[in-house]
């Protein structure tokens, strides 16, 4: 037996107050899972996904923007980058800078996932979809969201290098917290 | 009271762990945190480094209460 028979059992079983059942969804639709508009995530960002929660037949414009995996930095090879965040205050604070921008813009909708673990050159780390009536804010929208998060979401990256290196990269070059000679 | 401090990325490298507890007392402020932090043998972090309690960044004359989540925060690079 299906789940959805399953189901159709036990409410007929409920007697003649249940509620009608409703026709089961096509299973295009039904397979099609649902994503929090704000969310760290483990595994690769779904974009496809991401789009959909923005979806707004009131919006004219949908913007999707996608950090990626840089081959080179500051002149340097790079072979890939580990990504490590505080996943509940990096969720929390992405969420504050989602409403500052809808806010800020009157976006109808915007999403924003950042990606933790292991990326190879090319591979997406964050994507920021927003959705507007008109094109100029929801580029605006999703310009405000990608330069706040670089700023104040606690995400850190360590950049490993062709030549077998490895660093954790400070967007600060240490100027605002440490001393020289201070961190190895 | 005691507290659990979270480390993250070169912080968490520097401490060589991801958590520290750390002894203080009634009325003890975040700088007062990271000072006993600093004086037990950690002076490989930053003088004044970022702190989160409560998952919000907090200034140096918070006082701490028992239960904060507290978090030191290196220079922030997602993206």
């Amino acid at each position: 037996m299906t789940p959805v028979q399953a189901m159709a059992g036990r409410a007929a079983e409920a007697g003649p107050q249940a509620p009608p059942i409703p026709p089961a969804r096509p299973a295009s639709v039904a397979s099609v899972a649902s994503v929090p508009t704000v969310a760290i995530v483990e595994g690769p960002i779904d974009v496809d996904a991401l789009v959909r929660a923005v979806g707004d037949p009131g919006a004219g414009a949908t913007v999707l923007f996608l950090g990626t995996v840089r081959e080179t930095n500051e002149g340097r090879a790079v072979s890939g980058i580990d990504y490590q965040a505080y996943a509940a205050m990096a969720e929390r604070e992405m969420r504050v800078i989602a409403d500052e921008a809808a806010s800020r813009f009157r976006t109808r909708a915007l999403a924003v996932h950042h990606r933790v673990g292991h990326l190879a050159v090319g591979v997406p780390s964050v994507a920021i979809a927003a959705a507007h009536e008109r094109r100029a804010p929801a580029f605006d929208a999703a310009r405000y969201v990608i330069e706040q998060l670089k700023r104040r979401v606690p995400i850190w990256k360590r950049e490993h290098y062709v030549d077998g290196t490895r660093e954790w990269v400070d967007p600060t070059g240490g100027a605002v917290d440490r001393t020289p000679g201070e961190l190895a | 009271m005691t507290l659990t401090v979270l480390l993250f990325a070169s912080y968490a490298d520097a401490l060589g762990r991801r958590e520290l507890d750390v002894q203080v007392g009634p009325g003890a402020t975040v700088g007062d945190l990271v000072a006993r932090i600093r004086a037990g043998g950690h002076d490989r972090l930053p003088p004044r480094p970022l702190v989160a309690v409560n998952q919000e960044y907090a200034a140096y004359d918070r006082v701490l209460a028992t239960g904060d989540e507290v978090a030191l925060i290196p220079p922030v690079a997602g993206g």
